[in-house]
């Protein structure tokens, strides 16, 4: 166990955990960051997508000790119940969700996508997010989601 | 969440009434005024169906505390029942708070399973919401000296007409106290005429927590004090029937894991606890077992004759007229055999439960659909009374059925047994693909026969399945958790049940048998339960697919010939509304001319009526299928949908969208892969799922009926989806494809022998 330094939401925070131990497992059990979730832990579903350094990252299958050093943010660092994110905002209006779990993961891409593609396609939107799988078939709401947060961001 | 762990004695109040020893449950809200006002006591903690106070209480601040035995699986009931009891009591729904499965709070409303939370929890609440307004009405009747008729209640407040001064809220009129009073069969329900927000499209209440990450998962659940818990499998993955035991278990393989626990072992349950999740991730992967196992299980290439082999008990469901005498006389007769695979639950988040099982009393947080039920199955496996045992729901990933939330409730309840502390238990990727019960494979013989005008004169259809419910129950039921299974060397058990679910053809014909070949459990090769839609999902594929056959055989219309043999109106708008809305063109058979460059289009329909008594469907599925790859590109679906009463237009459509996609997945993708020794798909790359590019455009057209009963909408809509997919493939190539699911392999090598085939003969 070593003594850490992650920026993480635009705060320093320090842990104290496994080099080798994955990034998703730190933010959420010591620092309790619950926007990324356990899917798969093998990089294959994408709930646990985070930003590092503005793209999107899989924190499951991402050692701790490569956070160091960068910036990391989380669900939970793009926006608040009351000042949600535009993308989090198309989310909620156009309920694009079932069980929620994939959320995180779909909003995370979408804001990495977006930053790089500010006006895309329907096709280049769901190309995007072709790594990111949602088990209930929210599909259409979320594409819907992000499209209606690309306009609102444009 | 921090849930701080529950000390149950000061949860539970223990009052003292002549002499007998009882329980306030509805004391355990925490509502302080409640408690000092309460009289209405009810025996052993568990809530009594039959008590007003077991459903609702109102608050002095005007609140609504709804106690919902049924539970939020990502489906949108939590939003829909607040709805109904907010309309039924006149109260604005931000005033309604809905606590959920918990064994010392809610009653006891069976399993949230079957698309049954609105059709039967919904009218339950929607009593027990009359009641209560009744109840407030009676009250203000007398606090203001009026009869009943002269009063009104409007947004949570009850006036005499006419007479502005005299008002006062429902937590005014009921100060704290309980009703005290049954709830009332016959209480007066609003009229259907009146609702102003049961049908409205309101948004669902979780919505904003989820997409700031603030939304709380079992997942999410931490208590003071929990160490991590793994379990460490034995090779023969999933078998229903598990004959591994250890021969021998090397401590020494974890030994430097910093904050490494124990081992934990009881038969074949071999778990690794640790202070980390990360510690008990490694010790669960480096810990060395040695494991005595044979391969059992039949090769996957002949699953089907397995299932057709394996001893069974037939039950005959329908029989009418005479099938054996009429089909020798058809004009013309058809037979075909269809197969639908093993699959399992998507859900995207494996399960999670934490346990504290300490001092003879245990409490659970869990995802599980029936929280007495797996209160019973706990208090089996842990050697407790079930009193002893406290189960509370929180939401989980997507549930589509029995997936692993209940067994991973019995992998936290051993573990924290053995090291009596809390612990927490992650379900790997692995685990849930490879352990969780899967939707049974089926096999489907039908046969039928036209007379020379093409009408149907004989039809029969026979299934070979396993249950599909294995669920814990609720006394005794511990060999259903998993966790006993490895530890105590039983296999699984339940009543026969979900396998004919849509069997019986609904249509007209004469002469019609419908069979069931039961197959034993310990024979299900794969451990088998609940998957959305059941034996439905592979029924209406069948049956569906068949009727499309005969209608091809008879030259006729898809759409006409269904409609020739149905009376219902229902059944016809339902149909007739999905043909419109998809700009369905009547066609006569005829072979599409294959090229194996070319791209061919087709449409489909299928119609069920989900458990031929509930909601009807209509499905109409457009594909582009290109023979050179095998691929199969869904374009459009159109669903038709009537469930009556609607309670959530838009949370309505978010489910059958799902279901659409959902079924779509199922159709074209997933079939769990096993050897002899077990399953051996373990990952999203070995058991594929939908992606947004496959996403096809989806229109549904919702048929409200207001006067009807709400019936339920989670799985009719999957039930449709195989046939009309498949239905459009044959219209699209000629090809008929009786196996699921249509991989692009299936179909390309379906097709290359019809290529082949029309080069012959052209």
């Amino acid at each position: 166990m070593v003594r850490l330094e992650l920026n993480v939401n635009g705060r320093k925070r320090a842990v104290t955990a496994e080099p080798r131990s994955m990034l998703l497992y730190v933010l959420r059990n010591d620092l309790a960051l619950h926007g990324p979730r356990f899917g798969c832990g093998l990089g294959q579903c994408g709930a646990c997508t985070v930003l590092m350094d503005g793209a999107a990252a899989r924190s499951c299958v991402i050692p701790v000790s490569a956070g160091v050093g960068r910036s990391i943010v989380t669900l939970e660092g793009l926006g608040t119940l009351e000042h949600p994110h535009a993308i989090q905002k198309g989310f909620i209006d156009e309920q694009a969700a079932q069980c929620g779990y994939c959320t995180n993961g779909m909003i995370m891409t979408a804001k990495a996508f977006l930053d790089e593609n500010p006006h895309p396609t329907d096709e280049e939107i769901r190309q995007a997010l072709a790594k990111n799988l949602c088990g209930c078939g929210t599909h259409l709401r979320i594409l819907r989601a992000v499209k209606r947060a690309a306009k609102e961001m444009a | 969440m921090n849930a701080s762990a529950p000390s149950l004695p000061s949860r539970r109040q223990f009052l003292t009434r002549a002499g007998v020893l009882v329980v306030g449950f509805s004391l355990a809200a925490p509502v302080g005024d409640l408690l000092a006002a309460s009289e209405t006591l009810v025996d052993l903690g568990q809530p009594s169906a039959g008590e007003l106070d077991s459903w609702l209480a109102i608050t002095r601040d005007n609140r609504a505390r709804v106690y919902s035995g049924k539970v939020e699986l990502g489906t949108g009931v939590k939003t829909a029942l607040s709805q109904i009891v907010a309309d039924e009591l006149n109260l604005p729904m931000a005033n309604v708070e809905i606590i959920q499965g918990d064994t010392e709070r809610t009653p006891n409303q069976g399993y949230t399973a079957g698309s049954k939370t609105i059709q039967f929890g919904g009218a339950q609440l929607r009593k027990a919401a009359a009641t209560a307004h009744q109840a407030l009405i009676e009250i203000a009747a007398k606090q203001f000296s009026v009869s009943p008729a002269q009063l009104v209640s409007d947004r949570g407040v009850i006036r005499v007409k006419g007479r502005r001064s005299k008002q006062a809220t429902f937590g005014e009129l009921i100060g704290g106290r309980h009703f005290s009073r049954k709830v009332d069969a016959h209480a007066a329900l609003k009229n259907p005429d009146d609702y102003q927000i049961v049908g409205k499209p309101l948004p669902r209440v979780e919505m904003p927590q989820i997409a700031v990450g603030k939304f709380t998962y079992v997942q999410d659940v931490r208590v003071p004090g929990m160490l991590h818990g793994r379990v460490v499998r034995p090779p023969d993955t999933g078998a229903v029937k598990i004959d591994a035991t250890v021969e021998s278990i090397d401590e020494s393989s974890v030994n430097g894991i910093p904050g490494f626990v124990r081992v934990v072992r009881e038969g074949s349950f071999v778990g690794v606890v640790a202070e980390t999740e990360w510690a008990a991730i490694e010790a669960s992967r480096k810990l060395t077992v040695r494991w005595n196992s044979k391969p059992s299980l039949p090769d996957q290439d002949e699953l089907y004759e397995a299932l057709a082999k394996s001893p069974s008990d037939e039950k005959v469901v329908t029989n009418e007229g005479n099938f054996a005498t009429a089909l020798p006389q058809a004009a013309k007769s058809l037979a075909a055999e269809y197969r639908w695979p093993f699959q399992i639950h998507t859900s995207i988040g494996p399960s999670c439960a934490v346990a504290d099982v300490r001092d003879g009393r245990a409490t659970l947080w869990t995802a599980s659909q029936g929280v007495y039920q797996l209160r019973g199955a706990l208090a089996d496996l842990l050697g407790l009374r079930p009193e002893r045992v406290h189960v509370i729901f929180v939401e989980g990933s997507g549930c589509y059925g029995h997936n692993g939330a209940d067994d991973v409730a019995g992998d936290a309840a051993l573990l924290s047994q053995a090291v009596r502390s809390p612990v927490r238990v992650q379900w790997t990727r692995a685990d849930e693909h490879g352990w969780n019960p899967k939707g049974p494979a089926m096999l489907m013989r039908v046969k039928g026969g036209l007379d020379e005008k093409g009408k149907v004169v004989a039809w029969e259809y026979q299934v070979w399945t396993a249950t599909h419910v294995t669920r814990p129950g609720a006394i005794g039921q511990a060999r259903n958790l998993l966790a006993s299974q490895l530890a105590s060397r039983m296999t699984p058990t339940g009543p026969m049940l979900g396998g004919d679910r849509n069997a019986a053809t609904p249509y007209s014909f004469p002469n019609k048998r419908c069979v069931t070949h039961w197959i034993h459990t310990d024979d299900a090769i794969l451990r088998p339960s609940a998957l959305r839609g059941l034996g439905s999902f592979a029924n209406i594929f069948a049956n569906e697919s068949f009727v499309d056959e005969l209608a091809a055989a008879a030259g006729q219309d898809p759409v006409q010939f269904r409609l020739a043999y149905l009376s219902d109106p229902r059944a016809i708008n339902v149909i007739n509304a999905a043909a419109k809305q998809a700009r369905w063109k009547r066609r006569s058979w005829s072979a599409p001319k294959l090229t194996a460059d070319g791209v061919h289009t087709g449409r489909g329909i299928s119609y069920l009526r989900y458990e031929n008594q509930n909601t009807y469907v209509a499905t109409v599925a457009e594909v582009e299928v290109e023979p050179k790859t095998g691929t199969v590109r869904v374009k459009r679906v159109v669903v038709a949908h009537d469930c009556g009463l609607v309670i959530n237009p838009n949370g309505l459509k978010n489910q059958i969208e799902g279901a659409v996609l959902q079924g779509i997945s199922r159709t074209l993708k997933e079939e769990l892969k096993f050897n002899s020794m077990g399953i051996t798909s373990l990952d999203w790359m070995s058991y594929p799922i939908i992606t947004f590019p496959e996403v096809p455009e989806v229109e549904i057209v919702l048929l409200n009926h207001p006067h009807e009963p709400a019936v339920g909408a989670g799985e009719p809509a999957i039930a449709g989806v195989s046939a009309a997919l498949s239905n459009a493939v044959f219209n699209a190539t000629g090809a008929r494809i009786r196996t699921g699911p249509l991989t692009q392999e299936r179909v390309k090598s379906a097709l290359a022998a019809k290529v082949a085939s029309v080069r012959r003969t052209t």
